[in-house]
């Protein structure tokens, strides 16, 4: 496949799931194109659709309209075995295995390769060993699976994909239950699946932070305004971003390109500095709720320096002083103005 | 675990099959010399008839019963922890096993009380009957669960809906019993009780040769099964056809269950046990490995229980059932506090 050719093309498609009472819709006529190369974060809020529109690109489930087309096939044409050689899975459930080593489950990978006794040629194990190698865990291969932790159990199911040797991978909230470390490192190794390996990664996540920052396509959803597609900043500058996540207490931030927690800072406070240090003293005011700039005109004035802070003339020596200060000169402030 | 330890630990179990095959010929209520025994296997006629009839047809086709029975028991309770992944799954969970016995109570009790016949006193058409209506008493619930199992999405579901069907044998068994003479009765316990004994003559030799042919089909499960322990949306990710594949586990564990069930009687243990036993002893959740050696530790375990139960003393009264248990619980007991964090 070409570098950023579509990898998955929806036409008018319609998720949902059949039941008695009738179709569930859950997400109405997506026109949408997954391409190679690119790792693309699915966003939205819990009950979106996102696991619905997941599960439907991995046809575990059908399509209520539409048609899903992969290189050119309907996706409903797809043997079980030609799916599994095009198209890999990681999921959010702990497979409850015990008693299994990290290589013999990536090697589960093979399977839509190996015959009917899933036996592994030379060639099988060359590809486990690269998936192992690709996804850094080639040193615990010999571990057994209920030892690892959630990060690394979470590599060695992308290794299995890997080793799956499909141009598609679709994962489910891969980072939940992942420490911040661990979360920008399973994200880093995806993108590196997507853009040196070629493939299309598309993933859901909650983690909006690292999605706008690492992914290449964002698909926004939600029950109301239903599917948004672009690059994290065509989406920030068309105000989509905000629609789809701004509420109470969380406001995106359009000049940074990320959320942050509304914290009505409303009092005014004249900074004057530069540099980190200032950057550092106005996120910690705006937490107590003032903001300002060396233009605000305040009783409080902050003077920040490279060896300290100076509220009025006071010199602090950390943050945390500089907030005592503030505190008590406003309190005073406030009596005065009774 | 390596190859190199996975096969010695795979000779260690063919040897104690060995060793208890052997030991199973040489001891028993009556004193047989082992000069006597060789002599008697290797077609000597200078023994006694007595001592010829002992060895031939009393302890070496009980012994090579429990062979069988041991490895098709084992079998079909690996089959049904994989598919159900569940580690309390065992032959008997689907109800399969009490479809046996609701096929045998039907026949011991509805003879005695309508025909007026005692099935217990008709001899060897009366052993052809009881393992007729075992075999067609469990393969009626296996197609049951396998028609539901087609319907049913969820494992859960279809445990559940195993242990009901059960649960409704068991009921329709109590009340039969109810309006039964006491004799019959009696008859019914007596085979609930299993015994590797219990079959003769030409019966012996068709039990081996139906479990020679059924076994071997579990082998072709090997690739199913691993994949069957990813859960089902990775297994069907990687190609497999779920529910065909659950269906041919449920069927071929099945069939072993009510080949066993019908020659033995109900056999309970060995198929929860020896899966458990083997996953602590091998390390290991491959099926390429774990079948095989359920199959041979199956084999191995089922001939020490016949051994004991024909101990001198106990005079070939002691009951399969309770030995097995006996036996079997704090050996797997013993296996599972003697490992740190594995197996299911």
């Amino acid at each position: 496949m070409n570098a950023h050719s579509p990898a998955i093309i929806l036409h008018n498609v319609t998720t949902g799931y059949h039941s008695r009472g009738g179709n569930i819709e859950i997400t109405r006529h997506i026109e949408a194109i997954l391409s190679t190369s690119e790792l693309t974060c699915l966003l939205g809020p819990n009950g979106a659709g996102k696991s619905t529109l997941l599960k439907t690109l991995a046809s575990f489930i059908p399509p209520l309209h539409g048609g899903i087309t992969i290189a050119d096939r309907p996706l409903r044409d797809y043997s079980a075995g030609r799916l599994a050689r095009t198209i890999g899975v990681v999921l959010t459930e702990k497979p409850s295995l015990n008693n299994m080593t990290v290589r013999e489950l990536v090697g589960l990978g093979r399977s839509p390769y190996t015959g009917f006794w899933g036996k592994y040629t030379r060639e099988d194990r060359e590809i486990v060993d690269r998936a192992l190698q690709l996804t850094g865990i080639t040193e615990f291969a010999a571990r057994q699976i209920q030892t690892l932790s959630d990060g690394e159990r979470q590599k060695v199911m992308i290794a299995k994909s890997l080793a799956q040797q499909t141009p598609i991978i679709l994962l489910d909230e891969p980072t939940a239950f992942l420490d911040y470390p661990s979360k920008v490192e399973i994200m880093q190794l995806l993108q590196r699946m997507a853009h040196e390996e070629g493939k299309a990664v598309f993933l859901s996540t909650h983690d909006l932070e690292l999605a706008l920052q690492i992914s290449d396509k964002i698909w926004l959803i939600d029950k109301t305004n239903g599917l948004r597609i672009g690059t994290p900043e065509d989406l920030s500058l068309s105000g989509d971003m905000a629609r789809y996540f701004e509420r109470d207490g969380v406001v995106f931030d359009p000049e940074s390109g990320l959320f942050r927690i509304d914290t009505r800072a409303n009092r005014p406070i004249n900074l004057r500095g530069a540099g980190p240090r200032v950057a550092m003293a106005r996120k910690a005011l705006r937490r107590i709720g003032f903001i300002g700039d060396e233009l605000t005109e305040s009783p409080i004035a902050v003077d920040v320096t490279d060896d300290s802070f100076k509220v009025n003339g006071i010199v602090c020596a950390s943050i945390e002083e500089l907030l005592h200060a503030v505190r008590n000169l406003s309190a005073v402030a406030d009596n005065d103005s009774l | 675990m390596n190859r190199r330890t996975t096969m010695m630990l795979m000779a260690a179990l063919v040897l104690s099959i060995i060793l208890f095959l052997v030991l199973n010929l040489l001891l028993g209520s009556v004193h047989i010399p082992a000069r006597s025994v060789l002599a008697i296997l290797s077609g000597g006629g200078e023994e006694s008839e007595i001592w010829r009839n002992i060895v031939l047809k009393s302890r070496l086709p009980q012994a090579l019963t429990a062979i069988m029975a041991g490895a098709g028991l084992a079998v079909s309770g690996l089959l049904m922890q994989t598919v159900f992944r569940n580690p309390l799954a065992g032959p008997s969970v689907l109800g399969i096993s009490s479809g046996a016995s609701l096929g045998v109570a039907f026949v011991i009790l509805l003879s005695g009380s309508l025909g007026h016949v005692a099935l217990s006193k008709l001899g060897a058409i009366g052993e052809v009957a009881i393992t007729m209506s075992a075999i067609i008493g469990s393969l009626l619930v296996m197609a049951v669960i396998a028609f539901v199992a087609r319907k049913v999405r969820g494992n859960v579901t279809l445990l559940i809906m195993g242990v009901m069907i059960g649960y409704i044998a068991n009921a329709i068994i109590g009340v039969l019993k109810f309006f039964s003479a006491e004799e019959d009765i009696r008859a019914y316990v007596i085979w609930g009780l299993g015994s590797f004994a219990r079959v003769s003559g030409g019966q012996t030799t068709v039990f081996i040769v139906l479990m020679l042919i059924i076994l071997p089909f579990s082998f072709l499960l090997i690739k199913t099964l691993n994949l069957l322990l990813l859960g089902d949306s990775y297994a069907r990710n990687l190609g497999l056809n779920i529910n065909r594949a659950r269906m041919l586990v449920i069927v071929c564990s099945g069939v072993l269950v009510a080949v066993v069930t019908a020659y033995c009687g109900p056999i309970v243990f060995l198929g929860l046990a020896v899966p458990h036993l083997c996953r602590g002893i091998f390390r290991t959740s491959n099926h390429a490995t774990l079948l095989p050696a359920s199959m041979l530790a199956g084999a191995s375990l089922a001939l020490l229980c016949s051994l004991v139960a024909r101990m001198p003393g106990f005079e070939g009264a002691l009951p399969v059932n309770s030995v097995t248990a006996l036996i079997g619980a704090p050996v797997v007991m013993w296996v599972l506090f003697n490992k740190r964090k594995s197996s299911i």
